[in-house]
């Protein structure tokens, strides 16, 4: 077919004339930086004793919070399904990532010191474990996720909680079936080397945080978008809607596990108990109250929840009321979450800068319905050409 | 109007007999009425057949008997009252319900049991009566999501952000503006689609479905909601669509100015079944029409 080629007659894109725009190696270098900025202050301030122990411990936590309801985000606010299962890849990930890692500590004589130290074994054994949780959990994920995803809603939820009870359970239960030690059963997995320190934490963070903006500012992720907005359409595009609903909820897993492995690492007891319902609710809770398919949102309400508790310790047994109450005043005064689907990119604050406070809008020709009547009134006959001669004068009159 | 058909048919001369399928057997099907296929497509394989088709919703019977043979270049229009089957006929050729009775061939092979995602692969593109776009995502996005099987760059490769992402991505972007650049819809590229006006979002859902590089496109309502000068407009637009890119548009529409004005063949759907096929003065001037569309009071 001849067809693409056929109308290269108005190329071209009208929009940013005189709009300053970084390029994106530029975006990405500006990003970069700031993530370096950002970990060698905080390793200074652990470094100087201006952050306790105690703080550190949370801000890992903060981290492994933030990545489990970004990671939660990909499957409720870009794939638009509702599943409650995500403690149950989050404790995949963990214990398999603790028990991964245990065992080879022996076997390529890392000390549970090394991991304080940092020796390269230790590193090198501690990539390699986060990455075999992540990957255990994308495995549950698929195995979950190709008959969930053939039921919708309340199906979907349903289902995927119970896939969760029954991970718990497993763990509980699993040595006994065994025979010999794996996960510690009831009692929990103990002795975890705490081979989570800041600095790998906020590298995983960084790291899960741009795997995953990528993915979905890509044709996946676009395909993943359009089943959330039209299913229907989607498929009338041509979008193999089980794929990518499949990779969606993968790719969830995957990070879910990732997280579950900085946990064990950080918290250095996995116990089944922790990863009941409840810790699944309390992701959904971030994800909801930051705004569905905001990422921005996700990292604000995983940070502020999971501070929240700390702070308020002394009533720490309210904690769920606490959830519940502001839940439900999100929802009611600001039911798409506090962001809504906004997300925020550096690059952009820094092209409004850039180019003194105005916006690309301020310099495109056509966003608003009048400027459309105008491009519907020429178009109707007048070649293209003219368009684009109007509507510069339409721009200069915004100056 | 008739000015424009021989520049058509000059223009379509020297066009190869592209149509040579390579696998399977292709099914070929005697061409039904011949006659109504433009002159210029004829000699060569209609690019959708359908014959017999026919749909049954429990007890009743939606559509019935339903033929057709569309040039490869070939504009025609279902029209018929609310309720006649149109949409149906839509959701049969593309594979969203499954044919009680009847075969669709594209491009001669047949469609049974493929899903929907394979029919769109296969060459068929639609727009929805009630439209349906991605609300949330941009213009562009929307365009880009029908662009979608054009491209080819794996996840790792876009994740890790491999050259090879960006000479895509760029590349594409260059084509959704393109695309855009049909209805004059550049500087809506960034817009949300949701928040389009009406008449904005039925011409991006036309040129979503183009992206997916279709050899039928099936227009449902195009016009529904325009006023008379984007209709117009549309209407010379769908023409140069079908110049430019070379396929043929099925379309159904009520405003009568617009089928007969840019139809070639119209079919007449009434209850489920054809009761007249022809071109625009045939139909305007056939007395089942007429009754279909006034009742038998207005015939006599
Ligand atoms: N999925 C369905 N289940 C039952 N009946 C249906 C279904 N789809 C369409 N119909 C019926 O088929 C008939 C034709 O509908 P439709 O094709 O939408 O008409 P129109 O010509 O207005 O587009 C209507 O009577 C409608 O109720
Ligand atoms: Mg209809």
């Amino acid at each position: 077919m001849t067809a693409s080629k056929a109308t290269t007659a108005q190329a071209g894109t009208p929009a940013a004339s005189g709009y300053r725009s970084l390029s994106m190696p530029m975006r990405y270098l500006i990003n970069a930086i700031l993530v370096v900025v950002f970990l060698v202050v905080g390793e200074l301030m652990i470094d100087g004793g201006v952050v306790s122990r105690y703080q550190t411990g949370v801000i890992e936590q903060i981290g492994i919070y933030i990545i489990l309801a970004v990671s939660l985000n990909i499957a409720t606010g870009y794939l638009g399904q509702l599943p409650l299962g995500h403690a149950g890849f989050m404790s995949v990930g963990g214990y398999s990532c603790a028990i991964f890692i245990m065992r080879m500590m022996d076997v390529v004589g890392v000390t549970a010191r090394d991991f304080v130290t940092g020796s390269p074994a230790a590193v090198g054994l501690f990539v390699i474990g986060i990455i075999f949780g992540g990957v255990c959990a994308a495995i549950c994920g698929l195995i979950i996720g190709v008959p969930a995803l053939r039921l919708k809603g309340d199906y979907l939820a349903i289902i995927t909680l119970g896939f969760a009870e029954i991970i718990r359970v497993v763990m509980q239960n699993i040595d006994g079936v065994l025979g010999f030690t794996l996960t510690g059963g009831a009692k929990g997995l103990t002795g975890i080397p705490s081979y989570t320190n800041f600095l790998n934490t906020f590298i995983v963070v960084a790291i899960s945080l741009f795997l995953i903006h990528t993915m979905m500012k890509s044709r996946h992720g676009r395909a993943i978008l359009s089943i959330r907005d039209n299913e229907i359409a989607a498929e009338s595009c041509g979008v193999n809607t089980t794929y990518y609903k499949t990779l969606a909820f993968v790719a969830s897993a995957f990070f879910a596990g990732v997280a579950g492995g900085l946990y064990a690492g950080c918290i250095g007891v996995m116990a089944p108990a922790k990863f009941g319902f409840m810790k699944s609710i309390e992701i959904l809770v971030m994800v909801v109250l930051g705004g569905m398919g905001s990422m921005l949102g996700s990292v604000i309400s995983a940070t502020v929840l999971t501070i929240l508790p700390e702070a308020l310790r002394a009533v720490s047994d309210y904690r769920m009321v606490v959830y519940a109450v502001v839940l439900i005043l999100v929802m009611i005064f600001r039911p798409e979450g506090l962001l809504g689907d906004y997300d925020f990119s550096m690059s952009r604050v820094i092209e409004r800068i850039m180019n003194h406070g105005k916006r690309p809008e301020d310099f495109a020709p056509a966003t608003t319905p009048a400027v459309e009547a105008v491009a519907t009134a020429v178009a109707s006959g007048a070649p293209s050409a003219t368009t684009e001669k109007d509507t510069g004068k339409e721009a200069s009159t915004h100056e | 109007m008739s000015s424009d058909e021989t520049t058509k048919t000059e223009t379509t001369v020297e066009t190869a007999p592209s149509a040579s399928p390579k696998r399977h057997r292709p099914v070929l099907v005697q061409m039904e009425t011949p006659n109504l296929v433009p002159e210029r497509d004829l000699g060569k394989m209609p690019v959708l057949q359908a014959e017999h088709l026919g749909i049954d919703f429990g007890g009743l019977t939606a559509v019935d008997d339903f033929n057709i043979a569309m040039g490869r270049t070939e504009i025609s229009g279902l029209i018929g009252p609310n309720g006649a089957g149109k949409t149906t006929i839509f959701n049969l050729l593309t594979n969203v319900y499954k044919p009680t009775r009847g075969t669709i061939l594209l491009d001669g092979y047949d469609t049974a049991g493929k899903s929907v995602v394979e029919v769109n692969k296969m060459g068929i593109a639609r727009t929805f009566q009630n439209i349906r776009l991605f609300n949330k995502m941009t213009v562009e996005e929307n365009v880009l999501v029908g662009f979608g099987n054009s491209m080819s760059t794996h996840l790792l490769t876009d994740v890790f952000r491999l050259p090879k992402h960006w000479k895509q991505e760029a590349e594409f972007h260059d084509k959704a503006m393109d695309l855009l650049g049909i209805f004059n819809m550049q500087g809506l590229a960034q817009e949300r689609a949701g928040n389009l006006p009406y008449g904005a979002q039925r011409r991006l859902e036309i040129l979503r479905a183009l992206a997916t590089n279709p050899k039928v496109l099936l227009l449902d309502e195009p016009a529904a909601g325009m006023n008379p000068a984007e209709t117009e407009e549309l209407m010379e637009n769908i023409e140069k669509i079908r110049d430019d890119f070379q396929i043929a548009i099925l379309l159904i529409e009520h405003d009568m100015n617009f089928v007969m004005g840019i139809c070639e063949v119209i079919g007449v759907l009434d209850y489920g079944r054809i009761i007249a096929k022809g071109t625009p003065e045939e139909i305007q001037n056939d007395p089942k029409v007429i009754e279909a569309y006034l009742g038998k009071q207005g015939v006599k």
